[in-house]
């Protein structure tokens, strides 16, 4: 019994819940949503080095023993995901303190981080194909929620296709649980591994682990991206930034879980499937991030080419590229947060979106350019920043299973994500300041901070990257030996 | 012209009690017969909902003076607690138990934590019906 992996998830659902109460009282909605995210990042690592020692954690709900309850299941690809998600919301958290607004905050704002949190870390670490889709929805309402919230013109246009497309995902979602559970009779994720593994992965069940991947490709923006754009640039700044770190990571988690613990007997369907669907995502993503001229839609087609690149990783499937695939969606999380909080900050001492009306930002505010030069190359995996080693490992085992279209491409890829943010650099930052010194709206210590600490985040994941090695090759080897995973669940 | 509505007013003013009953009724009931926290809740703001028909918002609102949002808030509370609470008792998270008791005019009855669970279930769903219609009816 180990009530304490079910931390992540309650402590934000029961901070969430308490916060309504205190609707009025800004300053403390504030610093107890930031606590308990501090919380939960801590009782994460705490977790994380635990299972170092002890192998694969799971709780049972209520005592019921698995297959037949549900339950939780911390290994340390799932642990890895919910630290770095309880570090980069309390980051977040600290931006959000300064930049979204009295209105907002009265608008039980903080209570919706803390579910969109919640249901983040339970699809990260639930071991229940069902219990997963609850998890989902939880994270979908509350993201309802802060996409619309504010209730700018802009926001309700692009809500309305967020929830449209969501909730038909989601409806896919139950169908393929549905037609799963009527096959095999079984919901609990490694009790239905061991089922396949029986009968051999089957057509039928082939083409029910195609619906899983059309439901998580739609989550996760995988060649289904046409949504994303517009949703991710219509909320403010740090909405925006958790969302690009956040919501199409659990999408992408989802795909690794299920294609590596599940449907892994077929590999010629499945994941010749996700590297055309990556390979095709990669293109898509490039073309968009150089396309337009919004800085809002040009980092919200990063997101998109660094979930392409993260999918090559799963589709050749190598240990390399997994352990890399793993190295890069940390490294994501951090980068595509400093980034969306870049923008923003771009947006407020501007007044526009548009690249070309933006110069000389870096005469203004000398550290802000600095940083987002800093992101920018981590964006391009330049060594020793934490882009890098996830770019190279996941090259490296590319390489090893021969897929050199998947590797060419990967690689061209990031000399777009490249490309394109040299172009905002070079048009916002270089050039002549348009900023006169009287006008100049003041850099607020929260922005800075905040985009100081993702900037040290990323330095310390590449230079540490050692110090992550254990936990990443420990995760890449549950997600490549299903047989660890299974154990742990069912012949404890 | 003043729409004479005495006949709603009483009858409402009667059949409210026979809701809430009811809702009692099968809020208890749930643990072995159909019924439950959830269609208990609904029942519930049934009664609410023919209360705000019958007589106009103000006054209700005077007479029930509590925000539904924090109804619904308290409700969720309640229902996650009596699950959180099993770390107390060092059990895992979600453990249910239940026992008999002899009670001085029930005589011998069963207690259930559930039954705390649902409570917080028909909270929560009083608290959110009652905003949502109340939130529809503001629009109008």
């Amino acid at each position: 019994m180990n009530n304490i992996i079910a931390a992540p998830m309650i402590i934000p659902i029961l901070i969430g819940i308490l916060l309504i109460f205190f609707r009025r009282f800004t300053l403390l909605q504030r610093w107890v949503s930031f606590g308990g995210m501090a919380a939960s990042a801590f009782i994460s690592i705490y977790i994380l080095n635990q299972i170092q020692s002890q192998g694969i954690m799971r709780l049972d709900f209520g005592g019921w023993e698995p297959p037949f309850g549900i339950l939780f299941v911390a290994d340390s690809f799932s642990m890895l995901l919910v630290t770095t998600t309880s570090i980069v919301t309390a980051v977040c958290l600290l931006y959000g303190f300064s930049s979204i607004g009295e209105k907002r905050e009265k608008m039980f704002f903080y209570s919706f981080v803390n579910f969109l949190v919640a249901g983040v870390n339970g699809s990260f670490l639930t071991g229940d194909l069902f219990n997963l889709y609850v998890n989902f929805e939880i994270m979908l309402l509350a993201s309802y929620v802060l996409i619309a919230i504010g209730g700018e013109k802009r926001q309700f246009r692009e809500s309305i296709k967020y929830v449209a497309i969501n909730v038909l995902s989601s409806f896919f979602f139950l169908i393929a649980i549905a037609y799963l559970y009527g096959t095999l009779g079984t919901l609990n994720m490694a009790h239905i591994s061991v089922r396949v593994a029986e009968v051999g992965q089957t057509p039928i069940l082939t083409v029910i682990g195609v619906v899983f991947l059309l439901v998580f490709s739609l989550k996760a923006g995988l060649l289904l991206y046409y949504w994303l754009p517009g949703s991710y640039s219509a909320p403010p700044s740090m909405i925006a930034a958790l969302f690009g770190a956040l919501l199409t990571k659990v999408g992408i988690y989802a795909m690794f879980r299920v294609f590596t613990l599940i449907f892994y007997h077929e590999p010629e369907v499945t994941h010749t499937l996700i590297g055309v669907m990556a390979a095709l995502t990669l293109i898509g993503g490039s073309l968009g991030a150089i396309a337009f001229k919004d800085i809002r839609q040009i980092v919200s087609y990063n997101v998109v080419i660094a979930v392409g690149f993260i999918l090559v990783g799963l589709a050749v499937a190598t240990p390399s590229a997994i352990e890399g695939a793993i190295y890069y969606l940390i490294h994501d999380m951090v980068v595509k947060a400093l980034l969306f909080i870049l923008a923003g900050m771009m947006m407020a001492v501007t007044g526009t979106a548009q690249i070309n009306r933006m110069s000389g930002l870096i005469r203004n505010y000398p550290a802000f350019g600095w940083m987002f030069f800093i992101a920018m190359l981590a964006l391009a995996g330049v060594p020793p920043l934490s882009g890098f080693i996830g770019k190279m490992l996941v090259g490296q085992g590319a390489v090893e299973a021969g897929s050199y279209i998947l590797v060419a491409l990967a690689f061209i890829s990031s000399i777009f994500v490249l490309y394109s943010l040299l172009r905002v650099f070079l048009n916002c930052f270089w050039g002549e300041t348009i900023i006169e010194v009287e006008e100049k709206v003041p850099m607020k210590k929260g922005w800075l901070i905040s985009c100081a600490l993702l900037t040290l985040m990323i330095f310390g994941l590449g230079l540490g990257a050692e110090a992550l090695a254990g936990y990443v090759s420990s995760a890449a080897n549950t997600l490549l030996n299903p047989e660890i995973y299974i154990d742990a669940v069912l012949n404890d | 012209m003043k729409i004479n509505d005495v006949i709603l007013h009483a009858v409402t003013k009667i059949v409210v009690f026979i809701i809430f009953t009811m809702a009692v009724y099968l809020f208890l009931s749930g643990h072995h017969n159909p019924g439950g926290g959830f269609v208990g809740g609904l029942v519930l703001a049934s009664a609410f909902v023919l209360l705000f028909l019958a007589f106009d918002m103000e006054t209700v609102r005077h007479a029930i003076p509590f925000d539904f949002k924090y109804v619904a808030a308290l409700g969720a509370f309640i229902a996650v607690a009596s699950g959180v609470g099993s770390v107390f008792f060092d059990a895992p998270i979600l453990s249910m138990t239940h026992g008999y008791f002899v009670l001085p005019i029930f005589g011998e009855t069963e207690l259930a934590t559930v039954t705390l669970f649902e409570l917080g279930v028909a909270l929560a769903v009083v608290g959110v019906v009652v905003t949502i219609i109340l939130s529809i009816g503001e629009d109008i």
